[in-house]
């Protein structure tokens, strides 16, 4: 097993465990790519808090600073990581039990 | 945090192997307790697919058939973006025990990066299933 995978899905779950990362990524999500102060007037989050997740977020690579308007830095959200931490709630969320019972009982029809 | 890559389940099951292999490997069976629709060409390089009534469709591609013991096929990993190449293998193995089968099904794939999608889907290897599996035994005794 490639052991970047699974640190790459660890970013992921610990970001999304924090209330406040996860409205960033949220609001990102929604609303696009969005500058720290943008966030702040959107969010019950201080602009010190947010530029503070930001960092974080960034070297977790989840999401990319990119330059914006008047040199001000926005960020975007990365979805190569998010699909990473999908595959592995693809795993939980397989279910064979279910469609297993259901061929038994088909085939003692 | 453990990436879990393969899924499998062990079930016996109280029908000879060529019953449960039509029930897996025909347009009829997958429809009747799989999807609520399928069609499939069973070859390898075939196309199948399973509708819901729901809407949801799951399209397969035939990987290996050799009646009436392996099935396999790859499909989507669900939750990925439509386009994305990853996908999952899934192998069942018909094994006859006594007038029944030991039925196994394999599922491996969820932990492939990117760029392996196909080659780590589906290897192809033909090793003993059953003997090295933990059985999930009696989990069909009810029937």
């Amino acid at each position: 097993m490639p052991p970047d995978i699974e640190a790459i899905a660890e970013h992921v779950f610990v970001a999304l465990a924090d209330p406040s990362r996860r409205a960033i990524l949220a609001a990102l999500a929604s609303g696009g790519p969005a500058t720290a102060t943008d966030l702040a007037g959107r969010l019950p989050i201080t602009r010190q808090a947010i530029a503070k997740h930001l960092a974080l977020l960034a070297e977790a690579g989840l999401v990319t600073a990119e330059p914006g308007e008047r040199r001000r830095v926005r960020y975007r959200l990365r979805s190569a990581p998010m699909q990473v931490a999908q595959q592995f709630l693809a795993a939980l969320a397989r279910d064979w039990d279910g469609p297993l019972d259901a061929l038994r009982d088909h085939l003692s029809r | 945090m453990g990436f879990p890559d393969r899924i499998e389940r062990v079930v016996e099951i109280a029908h000879p192997p060529a019953k449960v292999w039509a029930a897996l490997t025909t347009a009829e069976g997958l429809g009747s307790w799989f999807g609520n629709q399928a069609t499939i060409d069973l070859r390898p390089g075939g196309s199948a697919q399973m509708t819901w009534t729901g809407g949801h469709t799951a399209d397969m591609r035939v990987e290996r058939v050799e009646e009436p013991t392996v099935f396999g096929f790859t499909w989507h990993i669900y939750g990925l973006p439509d386009d994305d190449p990853r996908r999952t293998y899934v192998e069942f193995t018909l094994v006859p025990v006594g007038a029944g089968t030991r039925l196994t099904v394999v599922e491996t794939g969820f932990a492939q990066l990117p760029e392996d999608a196909y080659r780590k889907a589906y290897d192809g290897n033909t090793q003993g299933w059953a003997s090295e599996l933990g059985e999930l035994v009696d989990y069909l005794d009810a029937a």
